[in-house]
């Protein structure tokens, strides 16, 4: 059996289930899961810019680094759970949108992408507060890890708008 | 009122609402950018909301927390205007006869007006209570109050793309 041929069955075998099908005709149910998953996302890509912007030197210049990070980098795994609550319960709604669709996979890769970095960072950050400092060398690299992280969450959050417009 | 229709019908009638209306990548990248501008707004304004809750960031001054912040909330901000504003023009009356998107515009407003207020009544006395992790009502009111109005700027958002089609 192919993966697309599974993926298909699995789609039918989820959209008969119950709470698909109560999922699809509540009509408040998607546009509220889909509020909730933005605001979500909203608090991970603020957190998550607003230490790329510090690795930068362009906000809170006055502040160690370690301690904007410590900041807000933690809040990002508990959103991060909500964010997969709600993306699954989407999912149940409407399996064909994301299983069926190639930019959901692109999506899920650039976050597995954007988790990896947010941890490292994170780790860092917490294991050594001077680590993105010590020399021009980590500077620099910190520097391109900062923007890898803007841009991967960026990608992100186009990838989950492109899911409503590359349904198959 | 025909002052209003006619610059309503110029805008919706303009070669570049013509442009997203047609482009079938146009309206979803612009979609896209507004997405990530609002994520921008709200998540960064929450910030600002929670530390006048007294919820978050209570080892910062309330000044510090907004005069690091507040600069990506409005640059973000401009982002979110530019790009709602020609996904409006390319369907304008038909957004302007939707009750979802006045009233999302009626929500960014009050939140505008929260804010003016808060920043010449209730910040008057700010040096008072800066350093303070619990503030007083007026400001807890503030940040109370602005973070339900941008919920529900994103809720009315979300609520436009299921109650009319683009096109």
């Amino acid at each position: 059996m192919t993966t697309a041929a599974l993926l298909s069955d699995l789609s039918k075998w989820l959209a008969a289930t119950s709470l698909s099908h109560t999922i699809q005709t509540t009509t408040w149910i998607i546009p509220t899961l889909q509020t909730i998953h933005i605001l979500c996302v909203a608090a991970v890509f603020s957190s998550a810019v607003l230490v790329d912007l510090r690795i930068w030197r362009l906000t809170q210049r006055d502040v160690p680094l370690s301690d904007v990070g410590r900041r807000f980098l933690p809040l990002i795994w508990p959103v991060v759970i909500v964010l997969l609550l709600t993306g699954s319960l989407l999912i149940v709604g409407e399996p064909r949108r994301s299983l069926l669709n190639d930019t959901f996979y692109i999506k899920m890769a650039l976050l597995a992408f954007a988790l990896v970095l947010t941890g490292l960072l994170q780790w860092s950050l917490t294991s050594a507060p001077g680590f993105w400092e010590r020399d021009v060398g980590r500077r620099i690299a910190g520097r391109v890890a900062a923007v890898a992280s803007i841009v991967a969450w960026s990608s992100i959050i186009f990838a989950g708008r492109f899911i409503a417009y590359t349904q198959t | 009122m025909s002052m209003f229709t006619d610059f309503i019908a110029y805008l919706e009638n303009s070669g570049l609402a013509d442009n997203i209306r047609e482009n079938d990548l146009l309206f979803p990248i612009i979609e896209s950018v507004h997405v990530l501008a609002i994520c921008l707004v709200v998540g960064s304004i929450l910030v600002v909301d929670l530390r006048l809750l007294g919820l978050a960031s209570t080892r910062w001054p309330v000044s510090r927390v907004t005069w690091s912040i507040l600069p990506l909330t409005w640059g973000a901000f401009v982002v979110a205007v530019a790009s709602g504003g020609l996904m409006f023009i390319s369907n304008a009356t038909k957004y302007l006869g939707n009750g979802f998107f006045v009233a999302k515009m009626i929500l960014i407003g009050v939140a505008g007006l929260n804010m003016v207020v808060f920043h010449f009544v209730g910040a008057r006395d700010l040096p008072k209570w800066d350093n303070e992790s619990r503030l007083p009502l007026s400001a807890r009111l503030a940040g109370g109050l602005s973070l339900l109005l941008w919920v529900a700027v994103v809720a009315c958002g979300r609520w436009i793309g299921f109650t009319m089609q683009p096109g």
